[in-house]
């Protein structure tokens, strides 16, 4: 069970969306799993043949429960739970950051999205991914609170109690839920610093009216995209930004994949990745972003989406707002808010004159970057939305 | 028999059944060894297989190496290890080297005994063990006879060797008793030995700390904690498989080596139960060793400074659960 | 296509684009946009929709004209005999 979001521990199997026997490639959507969140499409890392389902359709499992067994291709299934791949989300951040490790069936995920770092011995983590405990849900007795082999042992011993079927909650009061623990846990943990800056957006408007008479009517672009894209390429020059706090440090990502915020009818919102948001081109961006839109208000997002954004992206000004000051979503280490356009007086030249305006915000974690960097950022923003045949 | 009695034992029999054997070093024949091993030799094998050298190491060690390139078997004897760095470059340039550089044509089928270690109030100079400094050298071998058998039986086994070998006998030894089948055949000088089972934590150590090493696995035993204790009897080539099967049981390790921690022979220890055997530890590897100081001369200091039961078994204590 | 013909298809791609909302609750002459909750997002998407239903233009620079349900239907149908 793949972890889909900083504070989940736990998924419900909807169902499967392929068969025993059925030969996946990477890539392939396997499973629908249903979160506090969303129906989530869960996407396959290896190729081989599903050997085998572990977990049956309606079945809810902690985060870090063996999905599948996936036998590669060319590889017998005797020799060796290591060559056995597992359907349990390596998650893409972590894949990119590190060395490539032998699939494990604990809850590696979820060290990844930030919490500090699982304190256990070697031996312990070996023996309760051979006997299907999870780490996380044990208490250490080891020196420093480590958890050691007999602690796992105990767990196992312990164990057959399978997780009490819960309550269906109300899906809305899930979602609220999700949340609250996300931010909740952002506020206590991240010491928020807030820049803001106005930006003049007369030559983005401009150019995006003219460029969309050139364009289908499917093809038109939002200035939403702009921002994006602009934020996107500011990211480049400013990787305390693009980072995960992980294991008590953050960790610069190289690849770039802003989450925006997506607001859900009826309540909640959901920050899926625009994958490659600095290498996409506007067109390809608006493509995406709408098919992301679409999906995430039909509850039909993909598991990579949720588990790979960098950084998020919030725009509020649909709403009127005209400053947003954000929380950071765990374990990335910034957000950026946009309000409204809106048409002021300016000064350009020492002449006021009437231009539409947009806020742009920063919510950094001060324990990754500071001000100035903050500062230089958001001036980067700024600079490419002046050039926005550039973007 | 004392661990004395059975060098002398075994270096009899080897000069008995070997025309080729000889002894070497300084006071070795006359005054009967620096710590009477070699005691009553002279008179029985006379000064030709006997004979006392100058005080030069480099001069002596250099001149096994030529006879063993000779023909001869010869045993060299080495007051104590601070010493034998005189004869450094005969034996990392010239012992270990010559069957590679002659492509196996020549062999140095040398043996060198060499008093080791501390806790006899000798003082900086003469108190070091620095074995692991032999064991980093390719091309020789270490042994690290910590009982009586062994010390008869190993230097036994040492003799058919083809390349130079390296006894290292822990000082404080010599007086030890203990019983030897002198008709017992020739110990396997490549292995380790478990000298005591247990379930716990392993215990790793060699020579001069073993006894030390056996009575804390007493002292932990009599606080629930079994401990199991292994004699890595030779350091090169190294029993890693020894060393891991007992890891693997016990889940947790303490080396127990009376070099200085850093450098220490201890840490090449550890670092193979590291890349070797890490998902069976349970707790970081521990090594109690020798404080990184020159070794003081006075009592209470050189105790202090010296690897002790009392830290051995905190050292295990430490990293073992409490019950209870 | 009559005016109650450009309302129904109005009504059902908008439904397509918020199934939540209960469409006969909209009032004619107010706002869409703050009846149904519905973003910029969303209104291209119906744009694009009623582009594909009625086979009209509709330039960037119209938008506004879209704004209640009356207006929409009134420009829709100016649209289609403009064509």
């Amino acid at each position: 069970m793949p972890q889909l979001g900083a504070d989940m521990s736990a998924g419900k199997l909807q169902g499967w969306r392929k068969q025993i026997g059925d030969c996946v490639q990477r890539g392939d959507i396997i499973a629908i799993v249903e979160t506090d969140k969303a129906d989530i499409e869960i996407e396959v890392f290896t190729t081989g043949v599903i050997e085998k389902f572990l977990v049956q359709p309606g079945e809810r499992v902690p985060v870090g429960t063996v999905l599948a067994i996936i036998r590669e291709e060319g590889k017998p299934l005797e020799a060796g739970v290591s060559r056995i791949a597992t359907v349990t989300a390596p998650q893409p951040i972590l894949a990119a950051l590190a060395a490539p490790a032998p699939s494990t069936t604990m809850s590696a995920a979820r060290t990844a999205a930030g919490e500090s770092r699982l304190h256990i011995s070697p031996a312990a983590r070996k023996v309760a991914a051979e006997l299907g405990v999870d780490p996380f849900a044990l208490t250490g007795t080891g020196p420093g609170g480590r958890i050691t082999l007999e602690d796992v042992q105990r767990a196992a011993k312990a164990k057959p109690v399978p997780p009490a079927a819960e309550a269906p909650l109300d899906r809305q009061a899930r979602i609220r839920q999700a949340i609250a623990a996300a931010m909740a846990r952002s506020k206590r943990e991240i010491p928020h610093y807030y820049l803001s800056t106005t930006i003049d957006m007369s030559r983005a408007m401009a150019w995006l009216i003219q460029e969309n008479l050139k364009h289908a009517v499917e093809d038109r672009l939002v200035y939403g995209v702009l921002l994006l894209k602009a934020v996107a390429l500011a990211l480049r020059d400013a990787p305390e930004l693009n980072s995960i706090w992980t294991g008590g440090k953050a960790t610069p990502v190289r690849e770039i994949h802003v989450g925006v915020a997506i607001s859900l009818r009826g309540g909640g919102l959901v920050a899926p990745a625009l994958h490659h948001t600095d290498r996409q081109s506007l067109d390809e961006l608006m493509k995406t972003f709408r098919d992301l839109v679409q999906r995430a208000r039909a509850g039909s997002l993909r598991s990579s989406e949720l588990g790979d954004p960098t950084i998020t992206v919030t725009s509020l000004g649909e709403q009127g707002v005209e400053t947003v000051f954000g929380i950071i979503y765990p374990p990335q280490v910034a957000l950026v808010g946009f309000g409204k356009v809106v048409e002021r007086p300016w000064s350009v030249e020492g002449q006021v004159v009437s231009r539409p305006l947009i806020t742009a915000t920063l919510s950094a974690d001060h324990r990754v970057s500071d001000g100035h960097r903050g500062g230089l950022f958001l001036a980067g923003v700024d600079r490419r939305l002046q050039e926005p045949e550039k973007l | 028999m004392t661990y004395r009695e059975a060098v002398r034992a075994a270096l009899r029999k080897a000069l008995r059944g070997d025309p080729r054997v000889f002894l070497m070093g300084e006071d070795v024949g006359r005054y009967g060894g620096a710590f009477a091993v070699s005691h009553g030799l002279l008179g029985e094998f006379g000064p030709e297989r006997i004979r006392d050298t100058p005080l030069s190491e480099s001069v002596f060690v250099g001149a096994g190496i030529g006879a063993a390139l000779g023909g001869m078997r010869p045993i060299v004897e080495i007051m104590t290890v601070n010493f034998s760095m005189l004869a450094m470059d005969q034996i990392l340039n010239n012992a270990a080297t010559l069957r590679h550089m002659s492509g196996g044509q020549f062999s140095v089928p040398l043996v060198v005994r060499i008093a080791t270690g501390g806790g006899r109030q000798m003082a900086a100079q003469h108190s070091n063990s620095l074995e692991v400094w032999y064991a980093h050298i390719p091309g020789i071998k270490v042994l690290t006879p910590a009982t009586v058998t062994d010390a008869y039986g190993m230097l036994l086994g040492a003799i058919p060797e083809p390349d130079p070998v390296f006894i290292f006998e822990h000082a404080t030894l010599y007086p030890l008793e203990g019983d030897v089948d002198e008709t017992a055949k020739i110990a396997d000088i490549n292995r380790a030995a478990v000298r005591r089972a247990g379930r716990d934590v392993s215990l790793i150590t060699y020579g001069g700390t073993l006894g030390k090493t056996l009575q804390a696995a007493e002292l932990l035993a009599a606080e629930s904690i079994d401990a199991e204790v292994i004699d890595l009897r030779s350091l090169r080539p190294l029993d890693t498989a020894a060393i891991l099967d007992s890891v693997a049981k016990t889940h947790r390790a303490v080396i127990v080596d009376e070099g200085w921690k850093t450098g220490s022979f201890a840490g090449e220890v550890s670092a193979q139960i590291m890349e070797l055997g890490f998902d069976d530890l349970d707790a970081p590897v521990a090594r109690v060793c020798s404080a990184e100081v020159p070794m003081p001369y006075a009592k209470h200091l050189e105790t202090a400074a010296l690897p002790q039961v009392e830290g051995i078994v905190n050292a295990a204590r430490n990293m073992v659960p409490r019950h209870g | 296509m009559t005016k109650q013909e450009i309302r129904e298809t109005v009504l059902r791609v908008l439904g397509q684009i918020a199934p939540e909302a209960d469409l006969s609750q909209i009032q004619s002459n107010l706002r869409i946009r703050d009846q149904l909750d519905i973003d910029s997002m969303d209104l291209l998407n119906w744009v694009i929709g009623l582009h594909k239903e009625l086979k009209v233009d509709i330039p960037e620079s119209d938008y506004p004209r879209l704004a209640t349900l009356d207006g929409c239907i009134d420009y829709l149908a100016s649209r289609q005999e403009l064509q």
